[in-house]
C-alpha cells in the first residue's frame, strides 16, 4: 500500500495555490513541495507514516478541559490502544478524531488530511464505533446495514454482498430477520462493528468495542481486529480495560483527566525491571540468607529481589539453594501495564 | 440520503399509526353525522361540515377543515421534532455523520422526509374521507355540491379575511362578482344557499367590513348558480386546498426541525414547536397584536377555504404561501447555521 497520507498531503498543497496563485507566479503547481512539521514530534517512529496525528488538542467544556494539549501519534499498521479511567476524555478525544465534536484549540491529521476541515475526505476510509452501538430497533439488523451503506458516498451496486460479508466478519452471518430491539447488547456490539467494517475501512477507530461481549465474543472480536491489522488496517481502539489493551494493542497511549501521560509501544512498557521474584517454601531462610538483596516480600509470600551485579536470576538460584532454600520458582519481575498505569494516572472522574 | 430518510420514515410503525389516527377522526365524526343526520348550523363547527350531508364528495374538504387546526400541526410537529432529536437520542447520528453524511444534506433530506409526511398525510385523510363521505353520504348531485358550497363562506370569510382591509386587494373578487353579475338570473338559482351565506358570513367575521363580506357572500353565490361546479372543478379545487395545507404545514415542521437541532429530547423540539403554534393562534385572534398578526405562522392557515370560492380568491392564498416560505428558509438557515457548527456528543 501506498503512503496515502503523505500522497493526500502533497495533493493538498498542489491544489490550493492552483486556484489560488495563478496570476502571481509564487509557485507551479509541479513544483515539489516540501512537507514540513511545525515541531518535531516526539516518540512516533520515523520512518513510518502517522495515520492518526493532533498537535496541542484541547477539547474545553467552560472551563474543564475534557481533552487537554493532547499529541497523540498513531503509526499505520498499529494496534494503538487508547486507555484510560472512565471520564478521561477518550470518548470526546474519538469524537474530535471523526469531526463529531470540534476542537477548542490544536490540530488533527487523520489518514493526512486535516480534521475536521477535511474529514468528508477521510471518513470513507475510516470504520467507526463511537460510544456503543445504534441501530433503529424497529428495523432488522441486515436493514440497519442497509440504510447505513446507503447512506454512504458508496455505489448501490454490490450493497447486499457488503452488508452480508460485513455480517458474516462479524458472527452474525446466521442472524434471522428480527429486529435490533430484540438483540442482545452483544449482538448489538456486533452489529455496530459490522457497520463499521461495512466500507472495508483503511483505518478502525473503534471506542470501547468489546462491551457487552462475553468472553468468548471478547476473544472472537479480538481475533478479529488481529486480523484485519495483518490485512493492513490500522487499529485504534479506546478502552479503560487493561486486559483488553494488553492482550490486543501493539502501542498503548495512556490519558488521565485529558492529558496524554504516556505513549509508547507495549513492550517498551511492559520491560523487566531487572528484579527477580522468587516463590519458595523456605521464606524466612531465604530472607536471612538474602540480605540487603530482599527489597520486598509481597502478600502471597513472595519475595522480590535485586540479585547482585552480573550474576542476574541463576546466580541468585546458586546462592539459595547453597543456603539450603528450597525453591518452587524464580522468575524476572516485569512492569504490568497495570502497574503503569495506576502509578501514572489518578482515579477516574466517576470517583469523588 | 433522500431516498434513505424517506424509507426510514415509511418504514416506521408511528408514520402509519399517525396517518391512521388522523384518517380516523373524520372517519368517526362522518359516522355521527350519517347516524343522525344532525349537521352542525352554517357557519358554525368545522368548515363544510354542514354541506356534506348534501354532497359527500365535499366530505375531504371537511375532514381536512377538522384535523387542520390540532391533528395535522401536532403530528407534523412530533415528526418533524424526531428528525435529528431523535437520531440523536438514539445515538444514529453519530453513525450517519461517519459514514459520511454532510450535516447540510442530511438537513435537507430530513426536511424532504418531514414534506413527503405531511404529504401522505393529507393525501390519506383526504381520499379515507372521500371514500367515507361518499359511502355515507352519497355523492350528491352537481347542484347539491354547488349549493352546498356556498354556506362556507361565512366560516372561510372569518377565517381568511379577518384582517383584511385595502379595497385594492379585495378587488379579484369584485372583478369576478362584476362580471358574473351581469348574469340577470344570478340571485334566484342559488336561493337555498344565498341567505345561509349571508348570515354566515356576518356571523362567523366580525372583523369583516360587513359590506365587502356581504359582497364577497353575494359574488361567490352569483358566480357558482351561473357556472356551477363539475365534478373535475371540485377535484382541482380540493387538490389545490391539499396542497396549500401542505405547504401550511412546513412552518410548523421547520419551527420543529430547527429545535430538534437545538435540543437532543425530540419531545421537547415537539412541545416547543407546539407552544409556538399555540402562541401564534392566541396572537391571530387578539386585536392588540394586529402589528404583527400577519406575519404569524397561522395566520393564513384557513385560506385554503377560499380555493371553494368563486372565483378562487387569491389574496390570503398568496400571503399565506409567503409566510411559510419565509419561516421555511429562515428557520432552515438557522437550523443550519447551528447544526453544522454543532458538537454531536449524545
Amino acid at each position: 500500500m501506498t503512503d496515502l497520507g503523505q500522497r493526500s498531503d502533497g495533493e493538498r498543497r498542489d491544489g490550493a495555490p492552483r486556484g489560488s496563485t495563478a496570476g502571481t507566479g509564487v509557485r507551479t503547481p509541479s513544483e515539489p513541495v516540501p512537507v514540513q512539521r511545525a515541531r518535531p514530534l516526539p516518540g512516533p517512529p520515523v520512518d513510518t507514516p502517522l495515520v492518526i496525528e493532533t498537535r496541542g488538542l484541547t477539547k474545553r467544556y467552560g472551563t474543564r478541559a475534557a481533552v487537554d494539549d493532547v499529541d497523540l501519534h498513531v503509526a499505520r499498521g498499529d494496534r494503538y490502544g487508547f486507555l484510560g479511567p472512565n471520564g478521561s476524555g477518550k470518548t470526546t478525544m474519538v469524537r474530535m478524531l471523526l469531526g463529531l465534536v470540534f476542537a477548542t484549540r490544536g490540530e488533527i491529521r487523520v489518514l493526512g488530511h486535516e480534521v475536521p476541515r477535511e474529514v468528508h475526505q477521510v471518513l470513507p476510509r475510516i470504520g467507526a464505533m463511537v460510544e456503543g452501538p445504534a441501530a433503529y430497533g424497529h428495523l432488522s439488523g441486515r436493514t440497519n446495514l442497509d440504510l447505513l451503506d446507503a447512506s454512504g458516498p458508496g455505489p448501490r451496486a454490490g450493497r447486499r454482498r457488503r452488508v452480508g460479508e460485513a455480517m458474516e466478519r462479524v458472527g452474525l452471518g446466521g442472524v434471522d430477520r428480527r429486529p435490533v430491539r430484540t438483540y442482545s447488547l452483544g449482538m448489538r456490539q456486533r452489529l455496530g462493528l459490522a457497520g463499521a467494517l461495512l466500507s472495508k475501512p483503511d483505518l478502525l477507530i473503534l471506542d470501547e468495542p468489546t462491551n457487552g461481549l462475553d468472553p468468548h465474543g471478547i476473544r472472537e472480536i479480538r481475533e478479529l481486529l488481529v486480523e484485519l491489522n495483518t490485512e493492513g488496517t490500522t487499529v485504534f481502539l479506546s478502552s479503560h480495560l487493561l486486559a483488553e489493551i494488553e492482550a490486543l494493542c501493539t502501542r498503548v497511549g495512556v490519558v488521565d483527566r485529558g492529558r496524554l501521560v504516556l505513549e509508547e509501544p507495549l513492550d517498551a512498557v511492559r520491560r523487566p525491571t531487572g528484579r527477580v521474584v522468587v516463590r519458595t517454601p523456605d521464606a524466612d531462610r531465604a530472607a536471612a540468607a538474602l540480605g540487603s538483596a530482599l527489597v520486598d516480600r509481597t502478600p502471597d509470600g513472595a519475595l522480590i529481589v535485586t540479585p547482585a551485579d552480573g550474576t542476574g536470576a541463576a546466580g541468585l538460584a546458586r546462592h539459595l539453594v547453597g543456603a539450603g532454600v528450597r525453591l518452587d520458582a524464580l522468575e524476572p519481575e516485569t512492569v504490568s501495564l497495570e502497574d503503569v498505569v495506576v502509578r501514572i494516572t489518578g482515579p477516574g472522574s466517576d470517583r469523588t | 440520503m433522500m431516498v434513505v430518510e424517506l424509507r426510514k420514515l415509511f418504514r416506521r410503525p408511528r408514520t402509519w399509526v399517525t396517518i391512521g389516527l388522523l384518517c380516523l377522526l373524520p372517519a368517526i365524526v362522518a359516522v355521527f353525522l350519517a347516524t343522525t343526520r344532525i349537521a352542525p348550523a352554517p357557519g358554525e363547527g368545522a368548515a363544510f361540515l354542514s354541506a356534506v350531508l348534501e354532497s359527500g364528495s365535499l366530505y375531504p374538504a371537511a375532514a381536512l377543515a377538522l384535523v387542520l387546526p390540532i391533528f395535522l400541526p401536532v403530528a407534523v410537529a412530533v415528526v418533524a421534532g424526531d428528525t435529528v432529536a431523535g437520531e440523536s437520542g438514539a445515538g444514529t447520528l453519530r453513525y450517519l455523520l461517519v459514514r459520511p453524511v454532510s450535516r447540510t444534506k442530511l438537513l435537507l433530506a430530513k426536511l424532504v422526509s418531514i414534506v413527503a409526511f405531511v404529504v401522505a398525510t393529507v393525501a390519506a385523510v383526504a381520499g379515507t374521507s372521500y371514500v367515507v363521505g361518499v359511502t355515507l353520504f352519497g355523492a350528491g348531485d352537481p347542484v347539491a355540491v354547488v349549493n352546498a358550497i356556498p354556506q362556507i363562506s361565512g366560516p372561510g370569510g372569518g377565517g381568511s379575511s379577518s384582517g383584511g382591509s385595502g379595497g385594492g386587494s379585495a378587488s379579484t373578487p369584485s372583478a369576478g362578482g362584476s362580471a358574473s353579475a351581469a348574469d340577470p338570473a344570478a340571485p334566484a338559482p342559488a336561493a337555498p344557499g344565498a341567505p345561509t351565506a349571508g348570515a354566515g358570513a356576518d356571523n362567523g367575521a366580525p372583523a369583516l367590513d360587513p359590506t365587502q363580506a356581504r359582497e364577497r357572500a353575494a359574488d361567490s353565490v352569483a358566480s357558482l348558480s351561473g357556472d356551477p361546479l363539475s365534478p373535475m372543478d371540485l377535484a382541482l379545487r380540493l387538490l389545490g386546498a391539499m396542497a396549500y395545507i401542505t405547504v401550511s404545514m412546513l412552518g410548523v415542521g421547520a419551527i420543529a426541525l430547527f429545535l430538534s437541532t437545538v435540543t437532543a429530547s425530540s419531545l421537547g423540539a415537539t412541545l416547543g414547536a407546539l407552544a409556538a403554534l399555540i402562541s401564534s393562534q392566541v396572537l391571530v385572534t387578539l386585536d392588540a397584536a394586529a402589528s404583527v398578526t400577519p406575519y404569524l405562522p397561522t395566520r393564513y392557515w384557513l385560506a385554503w377555504i377560499d380555493f371553494f370560492r368563486d372565483p378562487i380568491f387569491l389574496r390570503d392564498i398568496r400571503s399565506g404561501l409567503f409566510v411559510q416560505a419565509a419561516y421555511v428558509v429562515i428557520l432552515m438557515l438557522a437550523a443550519w447555521a447551528n447544526f453544522t457548527t454543532k458538537d454531536v456528543a449524545q
